[in-house]
């Protein structure tokens, strides 16, 4: 069949186009004929409809995320901000730190491996395309309940996709999340946080300016993977004859990632590139049309020119690709040879496929037939924006508050702490996180179990940097506007209690079907929960991701918006680890329990969900903040207290280098009693070590913060003993580690 | 002292090794796969990672780079090599070292803190170590299951090449427990755990694998 062409498309403005079935809405492709003065041609249509997704366009969700703007708090720290690749904030001596998380949660459900590698995959080349070596990778995960069927399938292969892609890129991945609910049984949630650094002067941008210029592609070549919803038009355009099953998902190579990655270093370091962007979702579209909508809008592409791994691809095909592994940058001619000869050293392929103009279209031709013809912001930016309809859900007036037991027997709490850490969600993770390489580039301070990963910046001066992932969906399911506060407040105390101080925020945000107003709500309140946070905080967000259609039929995941919060440490040597290190130490409480079981695992484990989530205490939290940074010499250990309450922490603490402790939690020493103290999530506690020499001096900052201390008791032996119910270190290992590897081999 | 160290494409652990070769107080010196020369150092390190993606066999490209073969060449006439996880299998695709490294039992990759026993400390890579002497260092691997014949792995026990054995746990199915082998003159180590990740405390679970740079030092200042 013919190639479609703007001088066709001119001629035959009657044309039937497959745009519904392509995911546009009538009014939208009659925008898109109002914006050209014309019929799209296939391949322009092919363009907008990848470019206009909710995926690439953010229409349902820009009206809310603009708060982040509007709110924005003043910050010296953000050197990039949101709109970017990835956002930049400025760490001190000179280094600039960027980092991003995406969801990579629809591939994932449908080829788990692949799906899960081409997430690492993607996010990697966000933080490259900035301009910065990565350096540490994270991976939130969250599955269906963990002995569903569909769990054993899904699991595994996201973990070892995870692994198989970044272990392979040299990447330590230091920490992230596995979280079990059955809301996610069909949609798991897979995110993948990047966070890479640079000196000031290397930023790069994705721009494309200076007439004459050449744009360049390079890395691996064009194939047919990951074209996805564009085959419809495809099988429209060209008719029979050709290989019509190809994956949806992209297939990675890490490998090739890999020599891209020092490639691009090399580059950079030589300042080849005046623009760059890789190619991720919507392939060349999206890197074509954004870099020349943030220069100065004229671009003109030869696609033939485009080396292609499959020659029968169609020109609307060679656009949609989202073959992984390339990229595509800005380059003045005289500076091209020396381009070429560094990625000949690596073996790399690249290409010049055209020049910036000085237009203000986006012009693509294919053997010399013109078949793009656009202006690239309306292509880039100019998508729909909705205001979806807007409704708190129903189910949040027939919440039921918990009825828990009390334990009033030594042999009930052995009996409730064992099954709770044996339990999915607070188990020992070593099966998922051994299969990746958290040693590799040698920097790499603190990785999982701990409270947040952390990497060493600079070995002269041993500036580094602490990163932490969290959620807790359950609260934003009983409150999101609450939930999100309580996440980044989770996640800011993670970072101080390693001994960093909080000082960027980004977020990938997971949420069921915009076109359920009940989910646009929680979509709404956790925005706004999220920026006002960040406000009181004064912690900029430096960009985000959001995904949406998370869910099966008419149930929609828990909504679960993922924060990520970036600390800096000026001495890493300083840094505080989660594990008691020896015996003869006080065991200290930071912070009051109350007895809200709501959204506990404890209670999850009990079957019960509660009525109402934490109301955070934002003053409290940010002096708890500064009493964790003012303090931390006085710590022989420190560890945050959320899922699983000081239970879980006490197992955690004391089987880290199996150093036993004695507990004694007096009757009185909260409402609720002995359950509370131990399995309610109160936010805003640490559970530290002090030497004895040091406790009055702990005392004295905690007075002068306003946090209130409580004695647990102290460490030592080979058991934990809790009110005199004492189990042996031995058997908590086991119960902490059978779980996992009982369920997945 | 003049230490090389060899980055092929899909080296991950050579910024590592050269930095472990700094503080055991040695000049690291890059040596890149494409060029066949040495760079007058005096003993090379070939760095774990995925050199070629382990595409078709862990290190059966890389056995064919320009640098191996002044490597092999050298290496024959007593040149000191020490090859780690994916350096190990290139040093067996170059038949510089017998055996296989395979898939790990189990069929997954494999990153852990491993405890290890020093059995021959007779090579100038691990002469700074005592014999049983007891060490804590990373793996991580997915194809770290020593495998070899019955008659070399009855040569290897019955020269003393066995370099380094799993303690307390058999992490991959490595036959006899081998972690870690020598050649018959001793020069040419290798080893699947990764004593370039064990030099600090800060950032490792010891600094038992420094050992293996400072002993490398020393046998060259005895030359």
């Amino acid at each position: 069949m013919a190639l479609d062409t703007v001088a066709i498309a001119a001629g035959e403005p009657d044309a039937e186009q497959p745009w519904r079935e392509l995911g546009l809405k009538a009014d939208e492709y009659a925008r898109i004929r109002e914006i050209l003065g014309r019929r799209p041609t296939s391949s322009e249509l092919a363009m907008y409809s990848v470019m206009w997704s909710e995926h690439c366009s953010y229409k349902s969700s820009k009206v809310h995320l603009k708060q982040f703007g509007e709110k924005a708090p003043h910050s010296d720290a953000l050197l990039v901000g949101i709109g970017e690749n990835a956002g930049v904030v400025d760490i001190g001596q000179g280094y600039a730190v960027t980092f991003k998380i995406e969801s990579h949660n629809h591939p994932s459900f449908v080829e788990p491996y692949q799906g899960a590698a081409t997430g690492v995959g993607g996010i990697v080349r966000d933080i490259l395309t900035m301009g910065a070596r990565p350096i540490a990778v994270m991976d939130p995960l969250r599955f269906g309940l963990a002995d569903a069927p569909d769990t054993r399938r899904v699991l595994p292969g996201i973990v070892a996709g995870v692994g198989g892609y970044g272990n392979c890129l040299g990447l330590p991945n230091i920490g992230g999340e596995v979280v079990f609910d059955e809301t996610y049984a069909g949609n798991p949630l897979v995110n993948a946080l990047c966070v890479g650094v640079m000196r000031h002067e290397d930023i790069k941008l994705a721009t494309a300016h200076g007439t004459g210029n050449f744009v360049v592609l390079f890395g691996a070549k064009t194939g047919g993977d990951g074209i996805g919803g564009v085959s419809v038009l495809a099988s429209e355009t060209f008719a029979s004859g050709k290989a019509a099953k190809r994956p949806s998902v992209q297939v990675g190579d890490p490998f090739a990632e890999k020599v891209l990655i020092e490639c691009s270093l090399e580059i950079f370091a030589e300042d080849l590139v005046i623009g760059i962007q890789d190619l991720g979702g919507a392939g060349l579209s999206c890197a074509t049309s954004e870099l020349a909508s943030a220069g100065s809008g004229g671009m003109s592409i030869q696609l033939e020119k485009v080396p292609l791994r499959d020659p029968s691809l169609s020109p609307e095909e060679i656009l949609m690709s989202e073959s992984q592994e390339r990229m595509c940058a800005i380059i003045e001619p005289a500076k091209l040879s020396r381009f070429m000869k560094i990625c000949k050293k690596w073996d790399v392929t690249a290409t010049v496929i055209g020049e910036v103009t000085d237009g203000k279209h986006l012009q693509i031709t294919f053997n010399s037939e013109l078949i793009v013809d656009v202006p690239p912001r309306t292509v880039a930016h100019d998508g729909p924006v909705y205001n979806r309809p807007i409704a708190k859900p129903g189910y949040l007036d027939s919440l039921v508050p918990t009825s828990l037991p009390t334990l009033d027997t030594q042999d009930a709490i052995k009996a409730e702490l064992l099954a709770l850490i044996a339990s999915p969600n607070i188990a020992d993770k070593s099966w998922v996180t051994d299969q990746y390489d958290r040693y590799v580039q040698g920097n790499s301070v603190l990785s999982q179990p701990e409270d947040s990963g952390m990497v060493r910046i600079d070995e002269e001066t041993h500036l580094g940097v602490a990163i932490s992932t969290d959620a807790n969906a359950r609260w934003s399911y009983l409150d999101p506007y609450n939930g999100a506060k309580l996440a980044l407040l989770e996640s800011c105390r993670n970072i101080a209690t390693t001994g960093a101080k909080p000082l960027a925020v980004t977020n990938c945000l997971n949420f069921g079907s915009p076109e359920d107003p009940g989910v646009m709500w929680q979509f709404a309140e956790t925005v706004r929960g999220l920026a006002d946070i960040c406000l009181e905080m004064g912690l900029p967000v430096t960009g985000g991701n959001v995904s949406f259609y998370n869910q099966t039929g008419a149930v929609a995941i828990l909504p679960t918006p993922v924060i990520a919060v970036l600390g800096v440490i000026q001495d890493v040597r300083t840094r505080t680890k989660m594990g008691i290190p020896s015996a003869g130490l006080q065991l200290i409480q930071i912070g009051n329990t109350d007895d809200n079981f709501s959204g506990s695992e404890w209670a999850h484990l009990h079957g019960q969900l509660g009525d109402h989530a934490p109301t955070p205490d934002v003053g409290t939290e940010i002096r708890l903040t500064q009493l964790l940074l003012e303090a931390q010499p006085l710590f022989e250990s420190a560890h945050d207290l959320s899922d699983g309450g000081l239970a879980a922490a006490l197992a955690e603490a004391t089987l880290r280098n199996n150093i036993g402790a004695t507990i004694g939690l007096p009757g009185e020493f909260i409402p609720g009693g002995v359950a509370a103290a131990l399995f309610a999530e109160t936010p805003g506690r640490v559970l530290v070590s002090v030497d004895p020499v040091n406790v009055s001096a702990l005392e004295a900052l905690a007075s002068k913060y306003e946090i209130p201390l409580h004695t647990l008791g102290s460490s030592g032996g080979d058991a934990l003993v809790i009110n005199h119910a004492a189990i042996p270190l031995s058997e908590l290992r086991t119960a902490h580690t059978e779980t996992l590897p009982k369920l997945f081999g | 002292m003049r230490i090389g160290v060899v980055t092929f494409p899909g080296s991950l652990d050579d910024s590592s090794a050269l930095r472990a070769i700094r503080l055991a107080g040695g000049t690291p010196v890059p040596l890149f796969h494409a060029s066949d020369d040495l760079k007058e150092v005096e003993a090379v390190v070939l760095p774990g990672g995925f050199s070629y993606g382990d595409y078709l066999r862990c290190g059966a490209i890389s056995r064919f780079a320009p640098i191996m073969s002044s490597i092999i060449v050298a290496a024959e006439h007593g040149f000191p090599v020490l090859g780690i996880c994916n350096g190990f299998q290139i040093l067996c695709e170059s038949h510089l070292l017998p055996g296989a490294l395979t898939r790990n039992q189990g069929l997954h990759f494999v990153c852990t803190d491993q405890a290890l026993t020093i059995e021959n400390t007779a090579t100038p890579w691990t002469s700074g170590y005592t014999t049983g002497q007891r060490l804590v260092i990373p793996i991580k691997n997915g194809e770290g299951s020593f495998q070899a014949s019955s008659t070399t792995l009855a040569e290897l026990e019955s020269e003393g090449r066995v370099v380094l054995r799993y303690a307390d746990k058999n992490p991959n199915g490595s036959k006899n427990d081998i972690a870690g082998i020598a050649n018959t003159r001793g020069n040419v180590v290798g080893v699947m755990p990764h004593p370039e990740q064990a030099i600090e405390t800060l950032t490792g679970p010891s600094t038992d694998g420094l050992t293996f740079f400072t002993s490398i030092l020393q046998s060259m200042v005895g030359r």
